[in-house]
């Protein structure tokens, strides 16, 4: 019987019977579970790494080495690997190399919505993107097959629906493999400008030969049915497309890059009225409108978020049927820092002291939320730190007493210690809070090399944050309880009007990744109905009388109303 | 209902247990030997906001998700969700609510007000609306934990498939320990709904 697997299960499932030997991978959703579920296979090397540049680079290596190799990560991942991107396009593998992207349109998770089939064709290597869980697992084993074949690294291209939709996927066996054979060839591996400007035209080649196979390959497919009118779609908007016109002639292109031109000239022929339906950016219509052939896309459907079964109805024309009105007035429930969460107390001092917060990428980017409120930016992940750097070089070293750069554990490993080094090379004097969790929590608890075990759940060394922040140079390096609300006021504070660079280590484990709760707290007969106790805006607390509530089933213990509470109404029960 | 298809939206507050629950019912409509499709969200909605999974069986599924009108059932994990929600249901659908308050962090801070009338407002525009108090239930059954369960019982008891087989199916689903506690609490729910007039 079939299972029913996410589109990440089945990634990773494609990937073990493909004989897979290496994983590497940053967390980023949706793609986190393609590496987790890798993981748990024994014959399957799996590994965190810091960050997805270094990912795509092991992987490379373990490739090059002679092991078939796939390396995962979130669309924006991919900007940070874009780097050994391009050049691996150019040196081309050994043993299979597979790079997936889990793009995510509509920004459930994300801080963007690019459209990642653009590296594609940015770096020029061929691209399959899947339409459900089984087709997921078919295409990553095809892309190994296709990698090996066409010397190419091959890009598999997810997004969130297929990612983190379910569908029956048939299992089948692994294929063992050995590891190829290696040897030296500079010709190949060393990107000197003499060999790359072979290796250019040897890749222009590799295109047009992908080309062709695109042409041929079962994975596009052609549904001929009415033919006033055909549709071109790939990936999730096949689904959509099937259901919104069921009989419709469609062309489904699940080996998407290079795009078989005769393939849609053919396919136009047949058809009076010729229509791309794809989410995000109108990249296959433009090709085709330069083909010249007359296609209709974006001025239908929208170039925003996700598609949907009745975005592809109403950009056809079709009626739909009114049913309840969405209610209004419904109060938000936005996501918030849970109760017990180590970050709170930080977000709160740095709210008291006026600072200007620098934000990084993490959970800790809703303490610029209300009541916290107390972040000005918030870019990508590392950047906080070079942000704050930068306002001290527009604004002096006055304002640098105001500025704060925050950035979380996992976040200052991937791209933070390159910032740092930064404000102590180029004489900054800001402050940087790490928040150290001691884990990924974001993404659902990944280990990192800070946290002292693997990805397979091994120990192994762990990085001293404190020794990293000295050894580039900062001299001031303060380790402070994230519960020790007076404490880190005051040392806050402190860094904050010290003219050099400081760096406060803020610590105490994510409260989800600690099964073990302190005893709960509880509202008693003093409290006054002050509401110092909400600017915390800790979900266990509410106020809606005259006097605070805490929530015993929620509340984890961690005693930070107490001790903001003006008439110590609020003990431990 | 029953086996010719079901659109059904799963509806709450991150943390309330949707995602295990999604996947059992597409795991029951799969032993029916049906196709099946399972959409969920996973990342920032789990630190406390609000979620929601769509689950879609029949003869042949195309898109993972339901469309705003087309669902055959909401099952809603908590009442301001199902007002949330609501505009998903088709025109004679039923709605399945866990009478639970659980407040935004907005209204806990007094930005914004909880509603206090959802469920006559949802009773007058959905007549088959079925309201019952899932943790209540759950304690009973030995863990507030199942209150997801107790859910999925009320709604097994709608979509028809034996007992058996949404038995079974929790079996290989769910940790070993907690087995027992969860096919209590699925039975409650779907006995709750089954004797007629029984709601809350
Ligand atoms: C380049 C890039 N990779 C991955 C992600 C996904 N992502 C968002 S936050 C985060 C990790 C945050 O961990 P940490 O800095 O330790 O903060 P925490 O969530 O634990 O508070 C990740 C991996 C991203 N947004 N951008």
């Amino acid at each position: 019987m079939p299972k029913l697997l996410t589109g990440n299960e089945a990634v990773a499932r494609g990937a073990y019977e493909a004989g897979v030997h290496f994983a590497s991978a940053y967390p980023g959703t949706p793609s986190t579970e393609i590496l987790e579920n890798l993981a748990q296979y024994e014959e399957v090397d799996a590994q965190w790494s810091p960050n997805e540049k270094v990912a795509l680079e092991t992987a490379l290596g373990a490739c090059i080495g002679g092991a078939r190799s796939i390396v995962s990560m979130k669309h924006v991942g991919l900007n940070v690997a874009a780097d050994p991107l391009f050049t691996a396009s150019y040196t081309g593998v050994n043993g299979g190399l597979v790079i997936v992207s889990a793009d995510d349109p509509g920004m459930y998770s994300s801080q963007d919505e690019q459209d990642n089939r653009y590296y594609a064709r940015f770096a020029k290597i061929p691209m399959l993107e899947p339409s459900d869980s089984q087709e997921a697992k078919d295409f990553t084993i095809f892309a190994f097959d296709l990698s090996e074949e066409y010397d190419t690294p091959v890009l598999l291209r997810l997004t969130t629906r297929i990612s983190h939709g379910r569908s029956p996927v048939v299992l089948g066996e692994r294929t063992e493999r050995k590891v190829k054979d290696y040897s030296r060839n500079i010709e190949k591996y060393i990107v000197l400008p003499a060999h790359a400007r072979r290796l250019h035209v040897e890749v222009e080649n590799r295109m047009s030969r992908l080309r062709a196979l695109a042409e041929k390959s079962p994975l596009n497919k052609v549904e001929m049915g009415d033919r006033e009118l055909g549709i071109i779609t790939c990936g999730a908007a096949y689904q959509y497309v099937k259901e919104a016109c069921p009989n419709a002639s469609i062309l489904k292109l699940g080996f998407s890059y290079p795009v078989p031109h005769e393939l849609i000239r053919e396919f136009a022929k047949q058809v009076n009225r010729l229509i791309v339906v794809e989410e995000l950016e109108p990249l296959l219509e433009n090709e085709i409108r330069a083909l010249g052939i007359k296609v209709e896309g974006k001025e239908l459907f929208t170039r925003f978020g996700e598609l949907s079964t009745e975005i592809v109805r109403k950009g056809l024309g079709m009626e739909d049927e009114t049913s309840f009105k969405p209610e209004d007035n419904i109060p938000l429930r936005p996501p918030v820092l849970c109760p017990g969460c180590p970050h709170r107390g930080v977000f709160y001092q740095l709210n008291k002291l006026k600072a200007v917060v620098t934000g990084d990428i993490g959970c800790y980017t809703l303490g610029a939320l209300p009541p916290l409120s107390s972040m000005d930016t918030c870019h990508c992940m590392g950047a906080s730190i070079g942000t704050a750097l930068g306002l001290e070089k527009a604004r002096g070293k006055e304002f640098a007493r105001k500025v704060v750069a925050v950035i979380g554990d996992s976040t200052f490993l991937h791209s933070g210690i390159t910032g740092l080094m930064d404000v102590v090379y180029n004489k900054g004097t800001i402050t940087v809070v790490i928040l150290d969790n001691g884990i990924t929590a974001m993404t659902g608890h990944q280990h990192h090399p800070g946290t002292g075990y693997t990805a397979k759940n091994e120990s192994t060394s762990k990085v001293d944050l404190e020794e990293i922040c000295r050894a580039v140079g900062v001299k001031r390096v303060v380790t402070v309880d994230c519960y020790d609300l007076e404490r880190l006021g005051t040392v806050l504070k402190e860094e904050m009007s010290a003219e050099e660079p400081s760096v406060v280590i803020a610590r105490r484990p994510c409260i989800l990744w600690v099964r073990e709760r302190e005893r709960a707290f509880a509202v008693g007969e003093s409290c006054i109905g002050c509401g110092a106790c909400i600017g915390l805006g800790c979900p266990a607390i509410s106020l809606l009388g005259t006097a605070a509530e805490i929530n015993a089933q929620m509340c984890t213990g961690c005693g930070l109303c107490a001790q903001v509470c003006p008439t110590k109404a609020i003990v431990r029960l | 209902m029953g086996i010719s298809g079901e659109n059904v939206l799963m509806v709450g507050v991150g943390g309330q247990g949707i995602i295990l629950a999604g996947r059992i019912i597409g795991n029951a409509a799969l032993k029916m030997g049906l196709e099946v499709k399972v959409s969920e969200i996973h990342g920032m909605a789990q630190r406390g906001g609000s979620v929601v999974t769509h689950v879609r069986f029949g003869r042949k599924v195309y898109s993972p998700t339901i469309e705003v009108g087309k669902a055959d059932v909401i099952l809603a994990f908590e009442k301001l969700e199902a007002l949330r929600w609501l505009h998903y249901l088709r025109p004679g659908g039923t709605m399945i609510i866990n009478d639970q308050e659980i407040y935004p962090l907005p209204v806990l801070i007094g930005k914004g007000e909880y509603p206090s009338d959802i469920l006559e407002n949802i009773q007058s525009k959905v007549s088959d609306t079925l309201a019952l108090d899932a943790l209540k239930i759950a304690v009973e059954a030995g863990n507030p934990k199942a209150a997801n369960m107790v859910l999925l019982g009320a709604l097994a008891a709608k979509l028809g498939f034996e007992q058996e087989l949404w038995h079974e199916v929790i079996e290989q689903t769910v940790p070993p320990k907690t087995v027992e506690t969860n096919i209590r609490a699925f039975d409650m729910g779907f006995e709750r709904i089954k004797s007629p007039g029984a709601c809350i």
